[in-house]
């Protein structure tokens, strides 16, 4: 081993209380950003997750156009038939299909404009949490019953209880009037307020029977397996597409955008603390190397005599603080990552945070996301930061005159 | 005559805020090959001066300043610390080792410094430090080495990488006049078997005796320069 790593290992143990303390400072900020950036990471997962699961699932097979624009003629031809065989080509069971519609809403006196939807009493609680989210009554029992389940808001703006009867009043897919009366069985509080206040759902058979669809849908729904596998179902489902009907798979970065853009924006918003806080550690590390290099100055003086370059001299005081660095960050992991892995296990949570997540049917319990970027990310940015920090003291040296420098006290 | 060093008229000028100080003036002076040579003068008299000046620590205001052949007053800085490195060792007063190095690893560092392979570096080092006498002491810190131990030390550091000239600037100033006279032995010894140009500066009357060459300076100019051997 050459002499400089070990000159600078030593250097840093000239005064020990002053290298662990900021080795903990380092480690400190470390673990909290490998702690904080999982535990974040976990909840935009959970997040993604639940909203995912209550109704959208994780993509969606659409006539091309139709989220932008949702006609009810840009419809997925013999959707039942097409979800069967992917449910046997995949092997995956949770793929149900749906019809989108409007239709005025009426019971007594009161009247709402809504969005009904067609589902498949069968495969729809596979694909969406709604069904169990019922709160008095039950779900819908066949694809030809005619029944409804509906949002509480809507059932209270409606004043509609379990047995009532809800009248349907729109239009059907070839222009005719859609009308029918149902009878209520279940209204779901979901904590979703746009689903509660708007949602009407209805049989599949049902609906195509009212809204003139056929053999017609216009949504096949995939819940994968996992938020992890996510990118190979897509490639797998997108693979069995029939062609030449116009039909896209979209993921649920395009189904809901709103979501990524929150996540985004809460992204930023945790970076902007995160670099206040390595911007603290930062300068106080600044100190620490500025201290070791000043109160040196004589021998680094001695080594510029002694034939040594600037250059050298300052990549020595870099290999100091990337050590430190180093030090304080596999500390930081080590612990940052401890904490995450055991939470990860058992779950984070705080008193009352279940309760309050259940009313939304949300698990009330975050893991933290475990991968090598939630461990190395906040710890990448400390190191870029504190060898940006140590370039001006090593930059320093570059200015000593060897003769001045030796004389220095 | 081959010559290490070679200065034609050279001055040297400090500024201090608006004050002038003419630490050297006009000074002229050749060393040839393994002569062992001593500045003398009282304090500011210009010895470590004209030392820095040589060793191509400091520029010079005016004159010329050659070492084996190189005119260090013109060098680059970055020439100037490879000339250094390899052609010029160095022994200060206060010892200047690195306190976080070992006596081995201090006479080594040099040796890194010029590239030498670290079995190459050991072997030289193990070598150059029996010589000095200090075999058995090789792994201990300077902190752990008495004032005449870390001059040793420094001496076998300043001559490890064979320089054709080695400049000791008072190198005797912190110890007692016995461990004194051991290192200018020492010094003696290793200009007599390494082949090496000595040249020191001192007050010491003791230290004197043993040059081969006595060089006075006052107030900046040679005053005496009388050869002894």
């Amino acid at each position: 081993m050459t002499i400089t790593p070990r000159l600078a290992w030593r250097n840093l143990w000239r005064y020990p209380r002053r290298t662990w303390l900021t080795v903990s400072a380092i480690a400190f900020s470390a673990m909290l950003l490998v702690f904080m950036i999982t535990l974040q990471l976990g909840a935009y997962d959970m997040m993604i997750d639940t909203s995912l699961r209550v109704f959208t699932g994780e993509m969606q097979i659409q006539r091309q156009g139709y989220l932008d624009k949702p006609q009810m003629r840009a419809s997925v031809p013999a959707a039942q038939a097409s979800a069967a065989r992917l449910r046997q080509a995949t092997g995956l069971q949770a793929i149900a299909v749906r019809a989108n519609g409007f239709a005025l809403a009426s019971s007594g006196t009161r009247s709402y404009g809504v969005p009904v939807i067609g589902v498949e009493p069968a495969f729809e609680p596979r694909v969406s949490t709604l069904p169990r989210l019922i709160k008095h009554g039950r779900y819908l029992s066949g694809d030809s019953a005619q029944e409804a389940v509906l949002g509480a808001a809507l059932a209270r703006n409606l004043k509609l209880g379990v047995g009532g009867e809800l009248t349907l009043l729109g239009s059907g897919r070839d222009g005719s009037v859609a009308a029918t009366v149902l009878s209520v069985v279940g209204i779901f509080d979901s904590g979703n307020p746009e689903l509660d206040r708007h949602v009407v759902e209805i049989p599949l058979r049902t609906f195509q029977d009212v809204f003139s669809m056929g053999e017609e849908a216009h949504a096949i729904v995939i819940a994968g397996p996992g938020m992890e596998q996510i990118k190979q179902t897509e490639a797998r489902i997108a693979a069995l597409l029939p062609a030449g009907q116009g039909l896209v798979l979209l993921d649920w970065e395009k189904l809901l955008p709103g979501i990524k853009q929150m996540i985004q924006a809460d992204m930023v918003q945790n970076w902007f603390t995160y670099i206040i806080l390595i911007v603290v550690v930062t300068f106080s590390i600044l100190n620490t190397f500025l201290m070791s290099v000043l109160e040196r100055t004589r021998e680094f003086g001695i080594m510029l005599a002694l034939g040594a370059t600037p250059w050298r001299l300052g990549g020595l005081v870099l290999l100091e603080s990337v050590l430190l660095t180093l030090m304080g960050i596999v500390l930081g992991i080590v612990v940052g990552g401890g904490i995450a892995v055991y939470l990860h296990q058992h779950g984070f949570t705080f008193p009352g945070m279940k309760e309050i997540y259940a009313q939304f049917g949300l698990p009330g319990v975050i893991y933290p996301k475990l991968s090598f970027a939630s461990f190395t990310l906040g710890p990448a940015v400390i190191f870029l930061f504190t060898a940006a920090a140590a370039l001006y003291p090593a930059l320093r040296i570059r200015k000593l005159n060897a003769v001045e420098a030796m004389h220095a006290v | 005559m081959e010559h290490t060093v070679l200065c034609r008229n050279v001055s040297k000028v400090y500024r201090q805020d608006t004050v002038a100080v003419q630490a050297l003036t006009d000074v002229s002076l050749e060393i040839p090959r393994l002569d062992f040579v001593c500045l003398s003068g009282p304090s500011g008299s210009g010895k470590s001066t004209l030392l820095n000046l040589i060793g191509g620590l400091d520029r010079p205001t005016g004159g010329e300043i050659y070492v084996d052949g190189n005119r260090v007053d013109q060098m680059e800085k970055g020439a100037l610390a490879e000339l250094r490195l390899r052609r010029i060792g160095f022994v200060f007063q206060a010892y200047n080792l690195i306190p976080v190095l070992t006596a081995r690893e201090n006479v080594e560092f040099v040796m890194q410094l010029q590239g030498v392979a670290a079995g190459e570096r050991t072997r030289k080092a193990r070598e150059i430090l029996k010589e000095v006498g200090l075999e058995d002491l090789e792994n201990r810190r300077p902190g752990e080495l008495s004032g005449g131990q870390q001059q040793r030390v420094a001496v076998a550091r300043a001559i490890v990488s064979a320089p054709s000239l080695v400049l000791a600037d008072e190198p005797t100033a912190n110890l007692d006049s016995k461990t004194a006279e051991n290192l200018m032995q020492l010094l003696r010894h290793m200009n007599r078997e390494h082949g090496v140009t000595f040249i020191f500066s001192t007050h010491d009357k003791l230290v004197m005796e043993f040059s081969q060459r006595l060089i006075t300076l006052r107030d900046g100019r040679i005053v005496d320069d009388v050869r002894r051997d």
